[in-house]
């Protein structure tokens, strides 16, 4: 079947029974990398290792986790770990499933994290509609203090690290990194200005090291087989496993674990089965909402960070959504600039109001009231928003949205057309008998 | 509230503010009465952190989770705790989309109609369950639609009192209201931490 195309590095454990508890994670070698890397190695190693598996950002961005930990200043001070696990991306769900089948693999990576960064306090910060993978790692969590993994004296060295589960309220914003900082300081999740950048100064101002679940779930793997094993999967440049969310019209959504590089076909036909019978596909998001959509001819390209970058998207946090030939595109849109329309923080003017803008400009569309140039203004207002905002919120509407006016510009005129048309008609059926010999005498409109 | 049409603007933004009036300080702790436990959860809280601020979002949570929703008592007595101004809190209570600032009732009903689960006919499922609780009075749960809940591979899906089930079909509205009503399990064996929960397309979840 298609079992050969999935790579299960991270995922290889995760239908073990118990899996999900302390004794079954040791079964498995679990918290041998945290011995590693307190007792054989130095921090320097570690983060020597980290730099050389080349490992990048699984959140969005795919920065070298190796070199952010870097910029970590040297020195005694307070310094700090923030997992984010504020997976709120549409199209985003691999963070799910790793905190829910595999959560001490994040807790150790957590550790081992906090060891390169020099961190003494650690938090993952999850959103809070996870309340089910939230208890799962508070029980995680509560099950590595008492084995001596975390509190004073890790495992008899001179290291100590707490670790503390923070749940989120419920805003896309708070995946932002320095959002996510204001959030877990216990205020409205407001982007700060960068720079400083939170590897010099984020949480409480101390320097903070902040990486996305399945980036440090992958850190006590390259511990335990080197980074050099790590870069030897997938591509010079994309190294390593990805857990790939793919969902929308396809006939099997889900998680799939491949290697990076491998031909995007293969993800969406291949291992989610392609679009429902009798469908083609339309575009697909080839990373999360916030990427800007390709085309099927495009599924041939090998699905990787550069790769996609030279598309004109992005590999984002590697999430497909798949758009088939039934729905309309500006459904699709509206849907979209909904979303940013409400996640919006509101703190920098083009974001807030470009959202909204854009929001009811394509209502005006779906409703029959706007005229082709309308989507000039719309193009107008997303070039307003690009590079304008403290952070990208607003662009990761303007991008996708934009990219869906270039691709499908007659699509959108149609629509206007046909929707203004109907409009009319609605219009003139609900005027009375008098009305309409008016409307004659009057001759047509100009 | 509908996300498709535009937002009604809440009650009494119209009524003229009272400037005679100086903004509430931080209560005095011996003039709001909190519910031990409450205190307790808000204290341990506090203590973990090293700057007590940041226990704003738990002990939220956690206020709202006895009171039903963050009503002025409610964000009295966590300001009392916390020894910050009502006012901060408001202003992370109406940030964050999981805090109530209305009453509602005892439970909610998240239906997901993010991108990926709108692909899939979400919104024929919110419509549904909308109008079997409005056909049958109940008003026990805050029903809505909520943003992309992170589980786009069960869509289209709900959140029930944070247990999420999926996927859902417009015929399910029906059993899903009774259930709430009658206090049973919601959907059993459709929920993702239920026993053996599986995609029906066998895929990972």
């Amino acid at each position: 079947m298609t079992d050969t195309i999935e790579k299960k590095v991270l995922l290889a454990h995760i239908h073990e029974p118990g899996y999900d508890t302390l004794e079954g994670y040791e079964r498995f070698g679990g918290y041998k990398s945290l011995a590693k890397a307190l007792r054989e190695m130095d921090p320097e190693q570690v983060l020597e290792q980290l730099q050389a598996s080349g490992l990048r950002g699984r959140g969005g961005a795919g920065f070298a986790m190796g070199k952010k930990a870097s910029f970590i200043p040297r020195g005694a001070m307070d310094k700090y770990l923030c997992c984010n696990a504020d997976e709120s991306e549409p199209g985003a769900f691999k963070d799910r499933l790793l905190m829910q089948k595999a959560p001490h693999q994040l807790v150790e990576g957590c550790i081992i994290g906090s060891i390169a960064a020099g961190a003494t306090k650690a938090f993952i910060f999850i959103r809070g509609e996870y309340s089910l993978q939230a208890d799962i790692l508070d029980r995680a969590v509560e099950e590595a203090y008492a084995a001596g993994y975390l509190g004073e004296r890790i495992l008899d060295t001179d290291f100590s690290l707490d670790l503390v589960v923070h749940r989120g309220a419920g805003a896309y914003i708070c995946g932002e990194e320095s959002a996510l900082l204001d959030a877990l300081e216990g205020k409205r999740g407001n982007p700060r200005l960068k720079p400083p950048f939170p590897a010099n100064q984020g949480l409480y101002q101390g320097p903070t090291l902040i990486n996305n679940v399945e980036t440090l779930s992958n850190v006590p793997l390259i511990i335990e087989r080197g980074g050099d094993w790590f870069a030897s999967l997938g591509t010079e440049k994309s190294p390593g496993t990805k857990i790939v969310s793919v969902s929308g019209n396809v006939q099997r959504p889900g998680n799939y674990e491949i290697e990076l590089g491998i031909p995007a076909r293969e993800l969406v036909h291949g291992l989610a089965g392609g679009p429902p019978e009798g469908r083609r596909i339309k575009c697909w998001f080839p990373g999360g909402s916030s990427s800007p959509v390709l085309l099927e001819e495009h599924l041939d390209l090998p699905y990787d960070f550069e790769t996609m970058a030279q598309a004109g998207s992005m590999l984002g946090s590697g999430s497909i959504i798949v758009v088939d030939d039934s729905i309309p595109i500006v459904s699709v849109a509206l849907r979209l600039a909904q979303f940013y329309r409400h996640e919006s923080c509101g703190k920098c003017v083009p974001c807030r109001e470009g959202t909204g803008w854009t929001v009811k400009t394509l209502q005006r569309i779906d409703r029959g009231e706007a005229t082709p140039m309308d989507l000039e203004i719309m193009a107008q207002v997303q070039q307003n928003i690009i590079g304008n905002c403290l952070c990208v919120l607003g662009d990761s509407m303007a991008m996708p949205i934009g990219s869906m006016v270039k691709h499908f510009r007659d699509e959108f005129e149609q629509h206007i057309t046909r929707a203004r048309a109907s409009a009319d008609r609605v219009e003139i059926e609900a005027l009375g008998a008098d009305d309409l010999a008016s409307v004659a005498e009057a001759g047509p409109a100009v | 509230m509908s996300l498709s049409g535009e937002r009604p603007l809440p009650p009494g933004w119209d009524l003229p503010v009272d400037t005679e009036r100086d903004p509430a300080l931080v209560p005095d702790a011996s003039a709001v009465e909190v519910p031990p436990e409450l205190r307790a959860e808000i204290e341990q809280r506090m203590a973990k952190y090293p700057e007590h601020r940041s226990a704003a979002l738990p002990a939220l949570a956690a206020a709202q989770k006895l009171h039903g929703w963050c009503s002025p008592q409610a964000i009295d007595q966590v300001a009392a705790v916390m020894r910050v101004t009502p006012a901060y809190l408001s202003s992370v209570a109406t940030f964050y989309d999981m805090f109530r600032t209305e009453p509602t009732g005892p439970h909610y009903v998240y239906v997901c109609t993010g991108v990926a689960c709108h692909l899939r006919a979400a919104k024929t499922v919110f419509d549904a369950v909308e109008a079997e609780a409005e056909r049958s009075g109940y008003d026990e749960a805050e029903i809505r639609e909520f943003e992309c809940l992170g589980a786009c591979d069960m869509a289209p899906m709900a959140s029930v009192d944070g247990r999420y089930v999926g996927p859902l079909e417009e015929g399910d509205a029906a059993e899903l209201v009774a259930a709430l009503r009658e206090g049973r399990d919601v959907l059993p064996g459709r929920g993702l931490e239920d026993e053996g929960y599986e995609l029906p397309w066998g895929s990972e979840a």
